[in-house]
C-alpha cells in the first residue's frame, strides 16, 4: 500500500462540561500519514494543543482493536466514520485524502448526555442490562455443560447477537435515539438459548421498560442502526425482540 | 523466606478439596455486615465481584472504563482452557496442571496450578449456565481446539472473540448483582491509594475521573483485579488505559511485587508503522496452525515477497526447530524473529518484521477441496480460489482486521508480523489464598503472580481470571472474614482516610504544579522504547544496568519537567494518563532490577549469558528455582524476598522444540 | 404486564401503528378493488360505470360494511394521531442535532419521512372524503334499499371531478406519497408485529414493494383516465 501523507481540518465539538453550550472549533492538522490510525491523529492534534497551552480534546477510547466499544465519534455524518464494520479506532487515514475537512461530534442522544468534548455518558445501557439482560446463575449451580444441547445454529446466531460491544453507534445513528438494536441483541442473544428460557418474558418487558425510562425513542425500521453496527448486528433482531415483547405481553399472567 | 500457606493436609490433588473442607465461614447474617472492594472489572474483578454479591457480601466494584464490560479481557481472542476431556483424547486435570507449570518453565507454584487445573471444568458449566455462546458442533455439543503447543484438544471458544464473550456472561452476572443491590457500581473511577489500619487493608482512597474529586471508600477487604503492566512498554497489545496503579500503590503500602520482569511477548502482531503508532494489534496464535513463516535469504532484499523465489526464502523456524516448525511456543517464536530482524533480514520499511505466509495454506486447501468435491480439469487459479474460501472461512475476521490496519490484502501478499508485549505474568506476589503480604488485601487475574511462571500458554489467562474470581475468591476471603465479623465499617472520616486521601491530593498537585514542557505522553513513549530495548526480548547485565540509569534520570526528568493541562476537579485524560506513567517509571525500574538479578534464560526471560550454544535459553534450578519477591523499601530501593519452589510432582526438565 | 402498558410502551406504540396500518393496508385493498371497476368502461363503453356504481351501493348499502367503516375511521384516526404523537416524541428524544447529517448512509428518505408522507396523505384525504364519501354518504344519504342508477351515480361524480387537471395532478400527488408511506410501511408494520424470520421477511419485503406499486398506481389511473376520457358516460 503507497503510503502518503495529508494536510487536513477538523471541525470538533468541544464542551467543556455537562451544562456547558459547547460550540465547533477548528483546526488544522498537517503531515498526517495514511497509516495511522484516526485516532492516532488525535493523539498528534493533541500533543500539539498541550504543546501550545491548551485543552487537549477529550474522547472515550480504550482497547483500539475494535473490541471494547470505548470508542465514540460522529465523524463526518456517520457514527465510526465511513467505513461499514467498523469502530472508530479502527478506522484509518487511507480514508481520507489530503485537503479533506472531517467534522467530528458526539454521539447526539438525550439519554447519552456529553460529559466532556466528544465524550458521552452511555451508562443508561448498563441500566437496560440491568433490568434483565442476563441469566439468573448463581456461581456453583451450573450443571456439566455438555449436558443441555443446543443445536449449531442457534448457537452461531445467539453469538452473533452476543457480538455487540455496546457502543451506542445504532443510537447515535438513529433518528429517533433508539436503542432498539443494542437492545435486541442482548435479548436475542439469551432468548436464543435454552439457558435463557425461564426469564424469557420477564427479561422482554423488563428490558423494554426500561429503555423507555431512560429516554431513547421507538423503533421505525430504518435500518440506519444496522449500517453503522460495528459487529453487523442484523435489524432481523428488532422484529425478534417485538416477537419476544408481544409473547411476553400476551401469556404473561403477572401484571 | 515467604510462606505460601499451602495447605497441609494430603497430597496435591486433594490440598483444594482439604481446603476447602476445613476453611473457615461467615454466616449470611454475618455476609450482609461486611463489606468488599473489588478493584477492576475484567474476567477476575466482574467475576468476583458478582459471586461475592451472590454470597451476600456488600460489594463495591471500581473500573476506569465508562461500563464494566469493557475491561480488556474482553479483547482475548483464541479461547480458554479445560480440563473437560470431551475429546476423549487423554486430557485429564494432571495433563492440564502439568501442560501449564512445564509451560511456565517450572516458574509457577504446583499448589496453585493443580487447583487452577481442578476449577477449570467448572468455568465451563458456569459459563455455559449464564448464557455465554461458546462454539458448538452440527450435534449440539461443545466444541474444542488445540492451541499453544498442547497435544489435547482442550480449548473452548467463541469465534475469534472468547474474552468478550466471557467477559460479557461475567458482566451480565455483575449487573445482577448491580440490580438486586449486593454491588455498588463506580465507572469512571481510578484507585489511587490504599488505606492502611492497623495493619490491614480497609479501604481505597479513588477518583471520580468525570468530577476529578477524590473519594473514600471503606471495606473489610479489598480485592486488586486491576489486570497486566504491559504498557510499561508504551506499545503494546494492551488497551490504552490498561496500568499498573492500583497494584502500584498496593506494592508500596506493603504488598510485595513478584517476579516483574516476566512479561510475554506474542510473536504474531501487526509491526509498528510509525512513530504515531499508539499502540499494536494480536493476530491471534491460531494463524500459525496454517501459515509459514519466513524472511529473504538475501540481506536487505528491497524485492517484493511474491518476486522472491521459493529458494531464496528461509523459512527459519522450520530449519531451527524441524519438531516444532512453526508452531513453537510464543517466547522462543517471538526471539527467533528477533534474531532474524536483528541480523538485518527484517521486511517491510522498517526491517523489524517478518511474513507470515498463507500461500502454501491456500493451496493445499484448494487441493483438499478439489479431492472433496470430486472435481475435475481445475485450473490453478480455481484451486486457489477454493483455497482462500476456505481460509476465509478459518480466519475471515483476522484478515479482515489485518487489511484494516495496514491496507494490504493478507490473502494475496504475506502478512507482516513481528513480536509485541502481550501479557505480564509477573504480578503482585499472593499466598494460596491470593492474598498478598497486607492483611486483607487481595489480588485475582493477570495482576497477580502465581499461575504462570515465566511463560503463560495460550488460552490459560481467561481460565485464570475466571478460577481465581468465581471459584478460589469466593472461599478464601471467607476464611479471612470470619476472623472479621466483630469489625464494624470503619467511618471515612478516620485519620488513616484523612492521611491517606491527603497524600494523594497532595501528589496530584505537585504533579500539576510542574507545569514543565514535555507532554505526558513523552515521557512515556521514551520509558517505553528503554524498557523495549532494554528489557524486552532478550537481556543482559550492562543493558539492564544502563536501564536502570536512565529510567531513574527519565523519572526525575519527569516530575521536573512534565507538563499537564486543565485542571484537578474536571475530567482531565492527560492528569489520568500522568498519574499512571509516575508508577510505570518506577515500576520500569524494578522490572530491570528484578531481571538483573534473574541471571538465567527462563520462558519469557531470556539472558543473554544464560544460552546454550546454538542460542537457546538455559534455565538455572540449582541457583534460581524461586520466586522473587520484591519489598518496596523507598525511592530506587527494594528488598528481596524469596519463596523457593518445591516441585513435588512436575519434575522441572528443560524444554526442547527441536 | 397489564394491557395498557403493553400498547403504551415504545414497542406498544408502534404496535398500534402496525395493526392499524395493516388494517388499512386491508382496507385499501378493497378500495382498489372496488374503485377498478371504473375500468369495466374501457373495455366495455356501454357500461358506463355501472358495476362500479353497483359495487359502490353494495358497500354503502350493507350494514356489516358501514359497521367496519365505524372502525375504519376509527382505525384511520388512531392511526393518524398515535403517528404523529410518536413522530414528536421520537424528534425530542435527540436533543441537541448533529451539524452534519446523516442522511442516505444507511437507510432511505422515505422510510424517515413517514411523518411527511403521512402529513400529505392526510391532507389528500380531507379533500377525498370531501369530495366522494361525503357526498355519498351524507349529502346523499343512501337508502339500504335496492340499486338504482339515479339515485346517486358515484361513477358521474368521479368523472365530473377529474375533469379538472389540478384535481388530476393533486390525486397523482398523493397516490406517490402513498406509494413511499406503503414502501417502507407495509414491510415495518410486519416487523414490528414481529415477524423475525428472514425467509418470511424477504417475501413480505417483495410482496410490500409490488403492493406500494401496483395498488398507487391503479389508484392513480383513475383520474387520469377520468380526465383522458378513457372512461366516460357516453
Amino acid at each position: 500500500m503507497e503510503h502518503y501523507n495529508m494536510n487536513l481540518t477538523l471541525k470538533v465539538w468541544r464542551q467543556k462540561s455537562r451544562n456547558d453550550e459547547g460550540a465547533f472549533e477548528t483546526y488544522e492538522v498537517k503531515d498526517i500519514s495514511s497509516e495511522m490510525s484516526f485516532l492516532e491523529m488525535f493523539d498528534v492534534l493533541n500533543e500539539r494543543l498541550i504543546a501550545e497551552g491548551k485543552d487537549p480534546i477529550a474522547f472515550d477510547h480504550d482497547c483500539r482493536e475494535g473490541i471494547c466499544g470505548m470508542c465514540s465519534m460522529y465523524i463526518n455524518g456517520r457514527p465510526h466514520g465511513p467505513w461499514t464494520a467498523n469502530t472508530t479506532c479502527q478506522l484509518h487515514m487511507r480514508a481520507y485524502k489530503d485537503g479533506d475537512t472531517i467534522t467530528v461530534e458526539p454521539w447526539r442522544a438525550k439519554a447519552f448526555p456529553v460529559v466532556k468534548d466528544l465524550v458521552v455518558d452511555r451508562t443508561s445501557f448498563d441500566r437496560i442490562v440491568q433490568a434483565g439482560g442476563y441469566i439468573s446463575v448463581n456461581t456453583g449451580n451450573a450443571q456439566d455443560a455438555n449436558n443441555i444441547l443446543i443445536p449449531k445454529d442457534e448457537a452461531d446466531l445467539s453469538f452473533a447477537n452476543a457480538a455487540c460491544i455496546g457502543c451506542g453507534a445504532c443510537v447515535a445513528a438513529c433518528k429517533n435515539s433508539s436503542a432498539m438494536l443494542f437492545l435486541s441483541a442482548k435479548v436475542s442473544h439469551l432468548a436464543l438459548l435454552p439457558q435463557g428460557g425461564p426469564e424469557r418474558k420477564s427479561r422482554a418487558i423488563n428490558m423494554v421498560a426500561q429503555m423507555d425510562k431512560e429516554g431513547f425513542g421507538a423503533c421505525t425500521n430504518t435500518g440506519a442502526c444496522e449500517a453503522v453496527c460495528p459487529k453487523e448486528i442484523s435489524i432481523t433482531n428488532i422484529a425478534r425482540l417485538n416477537y419476544e415483547y408481544q409473547r411476553a405481553g400476551y401469556t404473561a399472567e403477572t401484571e | 523466606m515467604l510462606d505460601a500457606k499451602i495447605p497441609a493436609g494430603g497430597p496435591l490433588d486433594q490440598k483444594w478439596t482439604w481446603y476447602k473442607g476445613h476453611c473457615n465461614l461467615v454466616n449470611p447474617a454475618n455476609k450482609r455486615k461486611l463489606e468488599v472492594i473489588v478493584i477492576g472489572t475484567g474476567l477476575a474483578g466482574a467475576s468476583a465481584a458478582a459471586s461475592l454479591g451472590e454470597l451476600g457480601y456488600k460489594v463495591k466494584a471500581f473500573c476506569f472504563q465508562d461500563s464494566p464490560r469493557r475491561a480488556h479481557s474482553i479483547a482475548a481472542q483464541g479461547g480458554i482452557n479445560a480440563a473437560k476431556n470431551y475429546q476423549n483424547d487423554g486430557d485429564s486435570v494432571f495433563r492440564l496442571f502439568y501442560d501449564t507449570i512445564k509451560g511456565g518453565d517450572y516458574r509457577a507454584r504446583e499448589g496453585n496450578v493443580h487447583r487452577l487445573a481442578e476449577v477449570s471444568g467448572n468455568i465451563i458449566d458456569q459459563c455455559v449456565a449464564q448464557g455465554v455462546p461458546f462454539a458448538r458442533e452440527y450435534g449440539g455439543l461443545l466444541s474444542n481446539r488445540s492451541f499453544g503447543g498442547t497435544q489435547v484438544q482442550r480449548t473452548f471458544y467463541a469465534a475469534g472473540q472468547t474474552g468478550q464473550q466471557l467477559l460479557i456472561g461475567a458482566y451480565q452476572s455483575l449487573e445482577r448483582q448491580i440490580a438486586l443491590g449486593n454491588v455498588k457500581m463506580y465507572s469512571r473511577h481510578e484507585m489511587l491509594e490504599i488505606v492502611m489500619i492497623d495493619g490491614k487493608a480497609r479501604g481505597i482512597i479513588a477518583r471520580d475521573l468525570v468530577t476529578g474529586k477524590l473519594e473514600r471508600h471503606f471495606g473489610h477487604a479489598v480485592l486488586l483485579c486491576s489486570g497486566g503492566y504491559g504498557n510499561v512498554f508504551y506499545l503494546s497489545t494492551n488497551a490504552m488505559g490498561s496500568n499498573v496503579t492500583a497494584a502500584w500503590k498496593a506494592h508500596k503500602r506493603g504488598a510485595y511485587f513478584a517476579n516483574p520482569c516476566f512479561t510475554q511477548i506474542h510473536p504474531t502482531c501487526i509491526p509498528v508503522s510509525g512513530d504515531h503508532q499508539s499502540k499494536l494489534t494480536l493476530m491471534s496464535e491460531s494463524l500459525r496452525n496454517d501459515g509459514r513463516i519466513w524472511v529473504p535469504k538475501k540481506k536487505d532484499d528491497t524485492r517484493k515477497p511474491a518476486d522472491i523465489p521459493e529458494d531464496e526464502r528461509d523459512y527459519y523456524l522450520e530449519r531451527r526447530y524441524p519438531a516444532f516448525g512453526n508452531l513453537v511456543p510464543r517466547d522462543v517464536a517471538s526471539r527467533a524473529a528477533k534474531e532474524r530482524c536483528d541480523a538485518g533480514y527484517g521486511v517491510g520499511t522498517s526491517k523489524q518484521a517478518v511474513y507470515l505466509d498463507f500461500a502454501a495454506a491456500i493451496q493445499r486447501y484448494g487441493e483438499i477441496e478439489v479431492g472433496k468435491h470430486g472435481l475435475a480439469n481445475v485450473s490453478p487459479e480455481e484451486i486457489i480460489k477454493l483455497g482462500k474460501a476456505v481460509v476465509k472461512e478459518k480466519y475471515g475476521n483476522l484478515f479482515d482486521m489485518y487489511e484494516k490496519i495496514t491496507g494490504e490484502n493478507p490473502y494475496e501478499t504475506p502478512m507482516r508480523i513481528y513480536p509485541a508485549i502481550h501479557y505480564t505474568m509477573g504480578g503482585l506476589w499472593v499466598d494460596y489464598e491470593l492474598m498478598t503480604t497486607v492483611p486483607g488485601l487481595y489480588c485475582l487475574g493477570e495482576a497477580n503472580f502465581s499461575d504462570h511462571g515465566a511463560n503463560r500458554l495460550g488460552a490459560s489467562a481467561l481460565m485464570q481470571g475466571l478460577a481465581d474470581g468465581y471459584f478460589v475468591i469466593p472461599y478464601t476471603i471467607g476464611n479471612y472474614l470470619s476472623k472479621d465479623i466483630a469489625t464494624r465499617s470503619i467511618p471515612t472520616d478516620h485519620p488513616a482516610f484523612q492521611q491517606a486521601e491527603k497524600e494523594v491530593a497532595d501528589r496530584i498537585n505537585q504533579l500539576m504544579n510542574i507545569k514543565g514542557s514535555k507532554t505526558v505522553e513523552s515521557f512515556h513513549k521514551r520509558l517505553g522504547k528503554i524498557m523495549w530495548d532494554k528489557c524486552g526480548m532478550a537481556r543482559n547485565a550492562k543493558g539492564l544496568q544502563e536501564a536502570i540509569t536512565e529510567i531513574q534520570q527519565l523519572k526525575k526528568e519527569f516530575w521536573s519537567d512534565v507538563r499537564i493541562p486543565g485542571a484537578i476537579e474536571e475530567m482531565n485524560p492527560e492528569l489520568d494518563k500522568a498519574n499512571r506513567v509516575a508508577d510505570f517509571l518506577e515500576l520500569g525500574e524494578l522490572m530491570c532490577i528484578d531481571a538483573l538479578n534473574r541471571n538465567e534464560s527462563c520462558g519469557g526471560h531470556f539472558r543473554e549469558e544464560s544460552q546454550t550454544e546454538d542460542g537457546e535459553a538455559k534455565r538455572d534450578d540449582q541457583n534460581f528455582q524461586y520466586v522473587a519477591a520484591w519489598e518496596f523499601k523507598g525511592d530506587h530501593q527494594w528488598e528481596m524476598h524469596k519463596e523457593d519452589l518445591i516441585f513435588e510432582v512436575a519434575k522441572p526438565t528443560q524444554r526442547s522444540y527441536k | 404486564m397489564k394491557w395498557s402498558e403493553l400498547f403504551t410502551s415504545s414497542i406498544g406504540k408502534k404496535l398500534v401503528m402496525a395493526f392499524t396500518g395493516i388494517f388499512l393496508i386491508l382496507f385499501l385493498i378493497v378500495h382498489v378493488g372496488i374503485n377498478a371497476c371504473i375500468f369495466a368502461d374501457v373495455f366495455d363503453p356501454t357500461d358506463n360505470g355501472e358495476i362500479f356504481n353497483r359495487a359502490a351501493h353494495f358497500m354503502a348499502a350493507t350494514i356489516v360494511i358501514r359497521i367496519a367503516e365505524v372502525g375504519l375511521f376509527a382505525g384511520i384516526i388512531l392511526h393518524i394521531v398515535q403517528g404523529y404523537m410518536l413522530s414528536a416524541q421520537n424528534q425530542s428524544r435527540r436533543g441537541k442535532g448533529y451539524a452534519v447529517a446523516m442522511g442516505n448512509k444507511g437507510s432511505k428518505w422515505y422510510s424517515r419521512s413517514m411523518g411527511l408522507l403521512g402529513t400529505l396523505i392526510l391532507m389528500f384525504l380531507i379533500l377525498h372524503v370531501s369530495q366522494f364519501w361525503w357526498d355519498s354518504r351524507i349529502a346523499h344519504n343512501l337508502e339500504p334499499a335496492a340499486y338504482d342508477a339515479s339515485q346517486h351515480d358515484l361513477f358521474a361524480r368521479m368523472i365530473e371531478v377529474f375533469q379538472n387537471p389540478v384535481m388530476v395532478v393533486l390525486y397523482i400527488i398523493a397516490c406517490i406519497s402513498l406509494a413511499y408511506h406503503l414502501m417502507h410501511g407495509f414491510q415495518s408494520s410486519f416487523r414490528t408485529i414481529g415477524v423475525h424470520n428472514n425467509k418470511y421477511l424477504k417475501m413480505i419485503k417483495g410482496i410490500g414493494y409490488g403492493f406500494a406499486i401496483i395498488v398507487p398506481i391503479i389508484f392513480a389511473l383513475m383520474p387520469i383516465a377520468c380526465y383522458f376520457g378513457w372512461v366516460a358516460i357516453d
